[in-house]
């Protein structure tokens, strides 16, 4: 137990007096936490559109006031042809078109039945397909208004009503979701990295030489090297637990405790890992790109970005061995929905079991020879 | 110079794991995010409770399943239900159908469904409500139609040019590309010449006769043509295994990528000059550059949505103006005129790093 003491001791040394380390590992996961937070957003606001009006009668200067009156749409002008309008779209000034054919109100009088055209630039496929929703809404609301206009005796209303209403996030507020997200990736950057970096470095330089011809065991060795950074990355966590009341007011719903029980077992699982690919490398370089390489692939796969259920089933079977994607999924579940050990239970076995296999893993590759 | 610039070339590709990563990665990427990573809504868990149990709520619920973006995951027969299966996880929308329905439909003309969602995922909510809302009222239309209650109708023709699929692999295609660039030029070379330094070689490299200029030379020519050779695999991927098309020149598209890896290089080349340890060079390069690339350059999330500052912020972004660039090649097909500022602001800031770096390289020359 003492030889591991020392261990620590010698590597909380090294970390502090590293003095470009110390905002790297305390004041960057702050920022990153506090900037990403409101970059992280799918929503939709301001859609700059244009309009090509063949028309120009009553019911189609309505419609157009219609969509600029809407709090989405951002009216940037009027052209007389579709092939101005689609240059403004190449030239990404204009992200959608609203197109109204020649006799749109003469149609709509005499046929009952009219078209418009909206034409949306389809790059980003989420946005596009929110953009191209939010349009139709407001033809379709412009069509009940007009029926209401000229047959005040209609009932146009649906008779089926659909309510939603929207739990633990009423506002529907995107950063709500993000924020856990985000804790976890930091955490396990800090992590992973600190960890795969640390004993490459010693290689490299050659002080590991040294560690080995001691009497050090071992599991003493590997347990003096991951336990500072699992103070650390939990010190990290605390931060940001912090951070997400005061700055976005987003309180820890379940249990916090439950919370820190959950992170550190899945702590263990990332520094095992950064400590395995540490033993499988010979350089920095080569370990940096290795846990680059693993945790794009876990950060894209872990559904912080996109939905887990919308993953084809052979992602979701890779998932398994995703340690990021559950804690994500449990994070979220403690923090906004107030989720209790029972009903993650199965995620989290999955996680300890992981952390147990990883980590024997680890100690089974270290090698005192070289 | 010559055998400099081998040297530096042995160094690379003796190394066989990084090798291994750096071209497995835009592969592995690329495939991930064309197959895997995908917001579209299918095969969402869904739970019923029916307080009903009529013809027309079975018929709206054979609707709602048969559609391919549900799954009935349970019925529950209580309120109480809702709370235990959002908190396990295991639904997100509760569709909620109130007593009588059938007969208040009839008699009232009118019936409500609750749609209870789980909201901690708002945008998936959001786009779950729209699905299922717009599966709902098709059903009411019909009624509606039979009982010919519409007057008139205006018919709205979407149409979604550039990407008619709207496919997430066009999207994150131009992404992937300039984070790539981005790694293999900027952090590669940031911490290649941190290493020289780290191990003492750089000062051996500094008394022979090359000039501080040929060695930067001999170190960033290997990653040129690393960079290179890993564009040109991603872009036959998303042609070939995507089908992505590259409406404009590919001869210009090339071009641009040059000016950005020499962008991105001169950006490894600063870094180096100001890190005094490996560690710091790959911290700095992987907070400082990369997640900002991922979040600030329009990959993922747009930019026009975030805080007005962060907009600002954005726009010294490289990889923004270069994402812009690759965007309007590949999809829309559109030539130089369209993007010869973003261009520009490239070739200044490619011009501004170079100096700068030269400058402080000179001075760790004393």
């Amino acid at each position: 137990m003492r030889t591991i003491l020392f261990i620590i001791q010698k590597e909380f040394i090294q970390i502090f007096r590293d003095k470009a380390m110390l905002p790297i590992i305390f004041i960057v996961p702050v920022f990153q936490l506090l900037i990403l937070s409101y970059t992280a957003t799918f929503e939709i606001k301001n859609i700059n559109f244009v309009v090509v009006d063949h028309d120009k009668s009553v019911q189609s200067v309505q419609l157009k006031s219609k969509f600029m009156g809407s709090a989405f749409f951002n009216f940037i002008g009027e052209t007389k042809d579709y092939e101005t309008a689609e240059e403004a779209l190449r030239r990404g000034t204009a992200d959608q078109i609203l197109v109204i054919e020649p006799d749109f109100e003469k149609n709509l009088q005499l046929e009952k039945y009219a078209k418009i055209q909206v034409v949306t630039n389809g790059i980003n496929g989420s946005a596009a397909s929110l953009m191209g929703a939010y349009a139709t809404q407001i033809i379709s609301d412009f069509n009940r208004e007009i029926i209401i206009d000229e047959f005040p005796l209609a009932n146009v209303n649906l008779p089926i009503d659909t309510h939603p209403s929207y739990w633990y996030n009423p506002e529907l507020n995107y950063i709500t979701f993000m924020v856990p997200g985000i804790l976890v990736l930091l955490v396990t950057i800090i992590g992973m990295f600190l960890s795969s970096m640390n004993l490459v470095k010693e290689k490299e330089i050659g002080t590991i030489e040294q560690i080995n011809v001691t009497p050090i065991k071992k599991y003493q060795f590997i347990a003096g090297k991951l336990i500072p950074f699992w103070v650390i990355a939990n010190i990290d966590l605390a931060i940001g637990l912090i951070l997400a009341y005061l700055v976005f007011k987003i309180p820890v719903i379940g249990s916090v405790v439950l919370l820190f029980g959950v992170a550190s077992v899945y702590l263990i699982a990332v520094l095992s890992l950064g400590l395995f690919v540490s033993t499988m490398t010979n350089t920095m370089q080569q370990a940096m790109f290795i846990s680059w390489f693993f945790l794009v692939i876990f950060i894209l796969m872990s559904g912080l970005f996109t939905p887990v259920e919308s993953m084809p089933n052979w992602a979701q079977i890779l998932n398994y061995i995703n340690p990021v994607a559950y804690f994500i999924k449990i994070n979220r579940m403690i923090m906004l929905k107030g989720s209790g050990f029972m009903d993650f239970q199965r995620e989290f076995y999955l996680l300890l079991t992981y952390a147990i296999a990883i980590l024997s893993l680890a100690i089974a590759r270290y090698r005192k020879t070289t | 110079m010559w055998p400099f610039i081998k040297k530096e070339f042995y160094h690379i590709f003796r190394d066989i794991r990084s090798m291994v990563i750096l071209f497995g990665m835009p592969v592995a990427q690329v495939l991930l995010f064309g197959f895997a990573i995908t917001t579209d809504i299918k095969d969402v868990p869904i739970a019923i409770l029916d307080h009903s149990k009529d013809h027309v709520t079975r018929e709206i619920t054979s609707k709602l399943l048969s559609s391919g973006y549900f799954i009935l995951e349970s019925n529950i027969n209580s309120n109480d239900g809702i709370g235990n299966s959002f908190k396990r996880g295991s639904v997100k929308e509760v569709v909620v159908f109130e007593e009588n329905f059938a007969k208040k439909l009839e008699k009232e003309g009118k019936a409500n469904v609750q749609l209870i969602l789980d909201a901690s995922e708002p945008n998936t909510a959001t786009m779950i409500n729209a699905y299922t809302s717009g599966i709902i009222n098709t059903y009411s239309m019909q009624m509606m139609k039979t009982s010919g209650k519409i007057p008139m109708s205006i018919i709205t023709e979407s149409k979604m040019l550039y990407n008619s699929e709207l496919k997430s692999v066009y999207m994150f295609v131009p992404g992937v590309i300039t984070i790539l660039l981005m790694l293999v030029s900027t952090m590669m070379t940031s911490i290649s010449i941190t290493r020289e330094k780290e191990m003492g070689t750089m000062e051996a490299l500094l008394v022979s006769p090359l000039k501080p200029i040929q060695i930067i030379i001999g170190k960033v020519i290997p990653y040129i043509l690393l960079s290179f050779i890993n564009l040109i695999v991603i872009l036959l991927m998303a042609k070939f295994v995507f089908g992505m098309p590259i409406q404009g020149s590919v001869v210009l598209l090339l071009l641009e990528s040059i000016l950005f890896i020499v962008m991105a290089l001169a950006l490894g080349i600063l870094i180096s000059a100001v890190s005094k340890s490996q560690q710091q060079a790959m911290l700095l390069s992987m907070f400082g550059l990369l997640l900002p690339t991922i979040m600030l350059s329009g990959f993922i999330f747009p930019v026009e949505n975030m805080p007005y500052i962060l907009q600002l912020i954005s726009h010294v972004m490289p990889s923004k103006w270069f994402i812009i660039i690759v965007k309007a090649i590949m999809l829309k097909g559109v030539g130089i005129a369209y993007f010869w500022k973003e261009t520009l602001i490239i070739f200044g800031t490619t011009v501004f790093l170079i100096a700068m770096s030269v400058k402080k390289f000179k001075l760790r020359l004393e």
